[in-house]
């Protein structure tokens, strides 16, 4: 019962450190592409093809990655690539979460007829298929990262909202809502002041694992060659192509796979991580 | 200025049965306040007791305007305040203040104690917030290194002295209290029985006090109230109700205290 | 045999102890009061019972019997089913036990329907029956209705009637009447002896509120600082009883017969003198640890 227990220190999870200090290198690397990547991850070297990472037999200095059957160094690729799956992250995260969170919020507190409209708007929404959706979008819209940014948010918006939503309804039959009311709180100071605080850990937590699907659907529609011209190195099209030479030189296929893995895998843990790191309950 | 804090006229207020919602149309309602009539003098400390469901909370909630009423009249101090809208109702808010029964859930977890407390006082632009948050915590005899506790680092009944803190902290005339003592224990309980005492004798605050526990009542209160149904079934000073009730429903209530006392049969 | 057996349990929170050498019995068809102040820990000993303790807090010796098994020696998943279809528990707050975005109906169906694999109506007629024994008026519009719209008081009758739904040996209710008016308390309370007597359910029953121990128990248990202070039956504890501060709590609760009576919050002296009664037991809790 010491009064120092409320200031005390948090010690920060382990899950916190690691899945934020792989989404920092990332980012760091990402950023820093140009000046760490040791090749242009475009250039095409015929006669480097097929390299082997720099512990097996056979490297060359260079290409401590190994290269793909067209001689292009697999470590410059997945820099590269690390650019593109962040933004992508990043934009369609939190373009999805500010919508989904906004329309869920309003929804769930304010009830009544804004309810109505919005519950109705999921409703319809989520009676689409979303591969269909997806489709549909970049056949009109044309293939490119807009466009696949553009699908992420239009479909996964309502995800957003429902969950925020419940819990929007929860926190608001709370007593504490009807507490700050009689305090003379106005209704959108309550939302900002009371709710918001409380359905922020969920936000956080939805907003990483949209962080890491965004990821995902990226390299997936790469994958399909729905993405941006196969050219640009995306850890989508590396997988594709490592996938074809998986027999001769696996690290085409690996490296690639490997980052998408850990990276998806980062994004939801740093959201449950925060999520107890924010929580005044749990220490 | 009128010498009656409350008074409410006839007061009636209904519920949507959405259970039974015809699939067009509107829900059938279901009535909670079956026209109400009673007044709060000033200064008084008045009981509300009655069953389970007998609208003692929902009456508490539309004095205080949490709620809106289908028809009726609450006067405080002469003014209708029934039909006010949140605007309106503002600048009273600050005079008419609520203590909630389950201080877990009505004390946001995410805000700390000062915080808590300091919040109506920056709502009604209170000067000197520091120093009134210190004063109300001290009122409530809890040591001001609590400020920076969040309500779960706290037992029941520090919950339930916070709420006490906020609710005095903007020098309310009125504060209704739903239920504040039933989910302490009975030592907690006794210290906030007497702080409630203390506080109405010192700041000359009036007090609505809604409980089950007559014996609380009792100690407490100087009228007594008795809802049954979302109907009065009687109402008088609390020594005449003790002494000789007269409506059938409050005998019955006093009859099903169980005294702390071994009486074989008691149950049966 | 005693149907529950604590035997000299101990849990911590980090270093600091909850319980402290907390034993006691529950015989098939007894009906024991465990009562304290907040805080006293009386909470964490029915969840220890379940296994729902949080994480923060670990039990660090002594044995858990049910029926003479050692729940703590089980799988997780065995301990699990036993306790399901053994114990039920009436939870303390009625305000978070329900979830407020659901119907009732359901949710308090879905126990006997995920847990002991009952038909959905079954379930269903099975609660409605048990809301008319808890004197709910209309059962199937309760069903319907989501936890806001009811009253505090149906609330807690709600979770009472699921507790008995699955006809449990034992049940551990935690403060099951604070929220209720008296005269439904009472119903309520003869409902529970009624239920408890014809089934033999044993019941532990958790809370601060005297007046419910003299008319329901049978034996009771006085916590303070997770460590038992008093293990004794109801006719001793109300006639003489035998601590300190078993005296004080008696003199803390308000009576309505005696209103000029004073109303004495446990006395800071007595309060002390258990402090250094349960500093002293730490001590030699730490010496015999240490011995070993
Ligand atoms: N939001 C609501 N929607 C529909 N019905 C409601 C709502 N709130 C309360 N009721 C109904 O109104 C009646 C009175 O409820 P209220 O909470 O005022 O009772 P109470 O006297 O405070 O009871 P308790 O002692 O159990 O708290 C109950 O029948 C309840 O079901
Ligand atoms: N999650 C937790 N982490 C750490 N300590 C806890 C936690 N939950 C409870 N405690 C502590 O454990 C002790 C016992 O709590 P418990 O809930 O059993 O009390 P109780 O006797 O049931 O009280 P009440 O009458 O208020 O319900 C208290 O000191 C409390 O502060
Ligand atoms: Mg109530
Ligand atoms: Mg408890």
């Amino acid at each position: 019962m010491a009064d120092g227990r409320a200031a005390a220190k948090r010690p920060i999870n382990p899950r916190l450190w690691l899945s934020g200090g792989w989404l920092l290198i990332l980012v760091v690397a990402a950023l820093a592409a140009p000046l760490l990547a040791p090749q242009d991850p475009l250039a095409q070297d015929l006669f480097a093809s097929r390299l082997p990472p720099m512990w097996q037999g056979g490297s060359e200095p260079g290409f401590p990655l190994g290269t793909d059957s067209l001689g292009r160094d697999v470590l410059s690729r997945v820099l590269y690539g690390a650019r593109i799956a962040l933004l992508v992250a990043l934009v369609a995260g939190s373009c999805t979460c500010a919508l989904g969170a906004v329309l869920g919020l309003i929804a769930g507190y304010y009830r009544g007829w804004a309810d109505v409209v919005i519950s109705r708007l999921i409703e319809i929404w989520m009676a689409f298929p979303p591969v269909l959706f997806a489709i549909l979008l970049i056949a009109v819209m044309g293939t490119g990262l807009t466009s696949i940014i553009v699908a992420i948010v239009v479909i996964d918006w309502t995800r957003f909202a429902r969950v925020i939503r419940a819990e929007a309804m929860t926190q608001g039959a709370m007593d504490y809502v009807a507490s700050a009311k009689v305090a003379g709180r106005g209704r959108f100071g309550i939302m900002i002041r009371e709710i918001l605080p409380n359905v922020l850990p969920t936000i956080v937590v939805l907003l990483t694992l949209e962080m890491g699907i965004a990821v995902i659907v990226e390299a997936i529609l790469s994958f399909v060659n729905l993405s941006i011209s196969t050219d640009d190195p995306t850890w989508g099209s590396m997988i594709a192509e490592g996938r074809a030479a998986i027999h001769h030189s696996w690290w085409v296929l690996v490296v690639p796979l490997i980052t998408l893995f850990l990276t998806v895998l980062s994004f939801s843990q740093l959201g449950e991580g925060l999520k107890d790191h924010f929580d005044p309950v749990l220490r | 200025m009128s010498e009656m804090l409350f008074e409410i006229r006839d007061l009636r207020l209904s519920f949507a049965d959405l259970a039974h919602k015809p699939l067009f149309g509107a829900a059938p309602r279901i009535e909670v306040l079956k026209g109400l009539n009673f007044d709060i003098p000033r200064g008084d400390v008045i009981g509300i007791v009655g069953g389970s469901g007998s609208g003692k909370s929902t009456l508490g909630r539309a004095m205080v305007r949490l709620l809106d009423v289908d028809s009726g009249k609450i006067r405080f101090e002469g003014t209708d305040i029934s039909q006010m809208d949140e605007v309106a109702l503002r600048p009273l808010r600050r005079r008419i203040q609520m203590i909630f029964q389950d201080p877990m859930s009505s004390l946001n977890p995410r805000h700390r104690v000062a915080t808590l407390i300091a919040g109506p006082l920056h709502l009604h632009g209170f000067d000197q917030i520091t120093e009134r948050v210190d004063f109300a915590l001290s009122q409530v005899g809890l040591p001001l290194t609590f400020r920076n506790r969040y309500p779960h680092e706290l037992s029941g009944g520090q919950r339930q002295r916070v709420g006490i803190a906020r609710a005095i902290a903007t020098e309310p005339e009125f504060i209704l209290a739903d239920e504040v003592v039933s989910g302490l224990d009975v030592s907690s309980q006794a210290q906030v029985l007497n702080l409630l005492e203390k506080l109405v004798s010192d700041m000359g605050l009036t007090l609505g006090f809604i409980s089950h526990d007559l014996s609380v009542v009792r100690r407490l209160c100087k009228t007594t109230l008795v809802l049954h149904q979302g109907e009065i079934v009687e109402q008088a000073s609390t020594q005449a109700l003790f002494d000789a009730p007269q409506a059938q429903y409050t005998r019955d209530l006093l009859d099903a205290i169980p005294l702390p006392e071994v009486t074989p049969g008691w149950l049966d | 045999m005693s149907f529950l057996e604590l035997k000299n349990l101990n849990a911590r929170v980090g270093p600091l102890p909850i319980l402290r050498d907390v034993s006691l019995q529950v015989a098939p068809g007894e009906v024991r009061a465990l009562v304290g102040e907040s805080g006293a820990g009386k909470s964490m000993i029915g969840k220890a019972i379940l296994g729902t303790l949080p994480d923060a807090i670990r039990i660090t010796g002594g044995e858990i019997l049910l029926e003479g098994e050692d729940l703590q020696a089980m799988s997780p998943k065995a301990r699990r089913r036993l306790i399901g279809a053994k114990v039920a528990l009436i939870p303390q707050d009625p305000l978070t036990a329900l979830n407020p975005a659901r119907r009732v109906g359901p949710q308090i169906c879905d126990r006997l329907v995920d847990i002991l694999g009952w038909g959905r109506r079954e379930a269903e007629a099975r609660v409605i029956e048990l809301l008319h024994e808890v004197h709910i008026p209309a059962p199937e519009r309760v069903m319907r209705a989501y936890p806001h719209e009811l009253s505090g008081g149906m609330r807690q009758r709600i979770l009472i009637a699921s507790a008995f739904a699955a006809e449990p040996q034992l049940i551990i209710a935690d403060e099951p009447t604070t929220a209720l008016d008296v005269t439904v308390q009472k119903q309520i309370l003869r409902l529970i002896r009624d239920m408890q007597a014809r089934h033999g359910t044993a019941l532990l029953f958790v809370t601060h509120d005297l007046g419910v121990v003299s008319k329901l128990c049978q034996s009771m248990t006085v916590l303070f600082g997770g460590k038992v202070l008093e293990d004794t039956s109801v006719d001793q504890f109300f006639s003489a009883p035998d601590h300190a501060y078993s005296a004080a709590l008696l003199a803390a609760t308000p009576k309505y017969t005696d209103p000029g009576g004073s109303l004495m919050p446990v006395p800071e002296a007595t309060i002390h003198a258990v402090e250094a009664e349960i500093a002293a037991h730490d001590l030699a809790h730490q010496i015999e640890t240490v011995r070993q």
